[in-house]
């Protein structure tokens, strides 16, 4: 269970505080999405999820499983099963997106305590989760992320995702920038990643992404806080209404 | 930002000092008497027994040296360097020039094989990889991959040539080698043993007044290693020379010379170390390789002479003066270099495309950290017709260091349908070092077509963060990326080499980050 408590967060560099008072349950099992306008702190609490040091907590507290996060480093918290998939992914020219693929299960295999793998179990694994996602031989190949459509890029998002097996699963965004073809696709392969052990934080802009991953709980983020709560049926209203009553600014 | 700082605060207290092939070797030494003079250079030539001829042009260069300047133009601070004060040679006593394995004293011997390099003639340099085991890269492909794995399922086996200080000790698989035609010894036995062939290539590549130190070098150079491949002989192994200083305040200046007869083959590599030492010793040596028609030589360089402490202090001063030639035509020479030490590092391995059709190579990864710096990089001069030429640089600078690429791509007039491809990368890490790129181009005929490309890059708070939250520690996280950066030359070292070197990276830069 994820457990976010007062959560206060600003900017290390210029003090600006992006995050005012966040409280938040995800229990196991559960995918809640988190909608909210621009500059309203979406991003910045998935970055602040996954231990960014951009961004400094002043105050309240994040718990996964019960145990405060807060002090770990990112690849601790990887370790201990986080995950963000990012908005923009980034480019590592050089490095085969296989080598990086292996790199990383290696790294939090050893820290969960379970051996590494062999060449041929993780080839074997890779290449099943790959051809669930459309992801070719020749991606798998090819440097991670560079010369990348949007939508590989994506795509290549879950596939880490669903090869490292995270318990909690924060999707930033994962929708923009792609068509209607490319949502389909990732949604469905973070879909099947649902299940009883997991929790899914799915931040979206938009109502469309939300057809795909259909979500038991939709939050409402503004000005740094959670304004409202509801079922999925949230998400409908507010394509409608828009976010001005939460914003206190006309549509 | 957070994460740079951190970077920054590390740096500070990086330890150099860790270089591992730091200690001194106990032995006595014959030295010639401190300073240069005519004398001196007399002194040497007659320590080695060399001919008339080789005196005289020992003597030639020495008064040429003399009216000489040091060269100012690169972008390295250094103290002024005071050639009286040093010692131009310096031999293991009793040594005169290499003997069979049993004779060499065994301090020598335990000291090579304290840095990884056997000279017991059954084992393998390094021993990566046995022979006939697949390549741990194979089907990743490279225009080299299939020649190295040829090599090693073939022989498996690497010779090589010790020069401690200034003489050559021992020059492993001789007679093996000579079986096929090839020449490998010390340029000390070659000039008594085949004095013909030195006396027709020696400075015919890099000539006596060329430049400060290599001129320097032709007058007092001490000892080095002689290549001779004959026509059509592919050389059956890897040749390789390691160098190591030992001495105190003395200078090493070796030469080597390789010579590659129609539609030969051979491979070669250098490996460098020297003592941790609070003064800084002059490194200079003089490498001609010459490549008749048909011909290839494969040059590979790993130079981790020490680079001075954390402060700066000590370390090598190394200025070098490194030029093939491919005089006949489709002749091919490759320059593959790993530059990870020295406080100084001035070299420029270049290639004279003089045959038409022929054609030049230069991958190098230079890395610096702490003080050092390096200014580094190629000439590619096109003289033939259809001469064509690539440059693949890969400049990594950390803490406080400086690392500079200078290259310069020249088409002559006659040299119809030059091409050059020149890629130069530089990466930063942290924020207290630099990378310059100095490209030159000079085309004097119109077909040519020269190609240019560079780019400086940081390894970004954002890719490490990337890396991290996928589980990787954020030292795993930049070798992984710098590995990545340096992958298109790496491709192009001898298979027994790219493990070792893999790894030199990630030692060089230990603590280049939080």
């Amino acid at each position: 269970m994820l457990e976010i408590k007062n959560l206060h967060a600003r900017i290390a560099d210029d003090g600006a505080e992006i995050l005012r008072g966040i409280d938040l349950v995800v229990p196991k099992g559960e995918v809640h999405a988190i909608m909210g306008p621009n500059g309203s702190g979406k991003s910045t609490l998935a970055y602040v999820l996954a231990g960014r040091d951009d961004y400094e907590v002043t105050e309240g507290d994040i718990f996964w499983n019960g145990e405060s996060i807060l002090e770990m480093g990112p690849d601790e918290r990887a370790a201990k099963g986080v995950f963000l998939a990012f908005q923009y992914p980034m480019e590592i020219p050089g490095v085969a997106t296989m080598t990086f693929l292996r790199a990383a299960l290696n790294a939090v295999r050893k820290k969960r305590g379970l051996k590494e793998l062999t060449t041929p179990e993780f080839m074997k694994l890779v290449r099943a989760k790959a051809a669930e996602l459309g992801v070719s031989d020749e991606m798998l190949k090819r440097p991670l992320n560079v010369g990348f459509s949007g939508g590989e890029k994506k795509r290549m998002e879950i596939l880490q995702m669903s090869v490292l097996e995270p318990t909690l699963c924060v999707l930033d965004e994962t929708d923009s920038g792609l068509d209607i073809d490319a949502i389909r696709i990732v949604s469905e392969g973070a879909t099947k990643l649902r299940g009883p052990d997991r929790a899914m934080l799915v931040i979206t802009h938009y109502q469309r992404l939300l057809n795909y991953i259909v979500p038991d709980k939709v939050h409402i983020l503004a000005k740094g806080r959670i304004q409202k709560t509801g079922g999925k049926e949230l998400a409908l209203e507010l394509e409608k209404s828009g976010y001005a009553d939460f914003t206190g600014k006309a549509a | 930002m957070a994460a740079v700082q951190e970077t920054i605060e590390q740096v500070k207290s990086i330890d150099v000092d860790k270089y591992k092939y730091g200690f001194e070797t106990d032995i006595e030494t014959e030295k010639a008497p401190q300073g240069l003079s005519e004398d001196i250079v007399r002194f040497i030539s007659e320590k080695k027994g060399e001919p008339a001829w080789m005196l005289e042009w020992r003597l030639d260069a020495y008064r040429r040296w003399r009216a000489l300047k040091e060269p100012t133009w690169a972008k390295l601070k250094y103290p002024k360097i005071d050639f009286d004060s040093l010692y131009y040679y310096a031999a293991p006593k009793g040594v005169s020039g290499p003997k069979s394995l049993d004779e060499v004293d065994p301090e020598i011997l335990a000291t090579y094989a304290k840095l990884g390099i056997p000279l017991k003639e059954q084992e393998i340099l390094a021993g990566v990889r046995k022979a006939g085991e697949p390549s741990p890269n194979a089907g990743t492909s490279g225009e080299g991959h299939e020649e190295a794995n040829g090599y090693a399922s073939l022989a498996g086996k690497v010779a090589v040539d010790a020069v401690f200080d200034s003489v050559s000790v021992v020059t492993t698989f001789k007679k093996e080698l000579a079986k096929a035609g090839v020449i490998f010894c010390s340029i000390s036995e070659a000039l008594r043993e085949h004095p013909d062939l030195v006396k027709k290539y020696l400075g015919t590549v890099v000539p006596q007044s060329d430049n400060f130190y290599a001129a320097l070098n032709s007058a007092v150079f001490s000892d080095g290693s002689f290549v001779y491949v004959p026509e059509g002989v592919r050389c059956p192994m890897e040749l390789s020379t390691y160098f190591r200083i030992n001495e105190k305040n003395t200078g090493q200046f070796e030469r080597t010379l390789i010579i590659a007869d129609k539609g030969s083959y051979v491979s070669y590599l250098e490996g460098c170390t020297a003592p941790t030492r609070d003064e800084n010793q002059l490194h200079a040596a003089v490498v001609e390789l010459i490549a008749l028609d048909d011909a290839e030589i494969k040059y590979s360089t790993v130079q981790n002479w020490y680079p001075g402490d954390k402060d700066g202090k000590g370390g090598i001063f190394n200025f070098v003066t490194k030029r093939g030639d491919c005089r006949g035509k489709n002749a091919k020479i490759s320059w593959t270099q790993v530059e990870t030490g020295s406080a100084i590092t001035w070299k420029y391995p270049s290639c004279i495309l003089r045959g038409d059709n022929s054609r030049g190579e230069f991958y190098s990864i230079a890395i610096s950290n702490g003080h050092q710096q390096v200014d580094s990089g190629t000439k590619m001069i096109h003289l033939g017709r259809n001469t064509t030429s690539r440059i693949i640089s890969k400049g990594i600078a950390a803490g406080f260091s400086q690392n500079t690429y200078r290259g310069l791509v020249s088409a002559h007039r006659k040299a119809t349908g030059a091409r050059n491809f020149t890629n130069c990368d530089s990466l930063l890490i942290g924020d207290k070092c630099g990378a310059h790129t100095v490209p030159y181009i000079e085309a004097r005929n119109s077909s040519a077509q020269f190609e240019h490309e560079a780019t400086t890059s940081k390894i970004s708070d954002n890719m490490l963060f990337y890396c991290t939250q996928r589980g990787l520690s954020e030292e795993e996280a930049v070798a992984l990326v710098v590995n990545g950066f340096v992958r298109d030359v790496l491709q192009h070292l001898p298979m027994e080499f790219m493990a070792e070197t893999q790894k030199l990276i990630g030692i060089s830069l230990e603590g280049s980050v939080g």
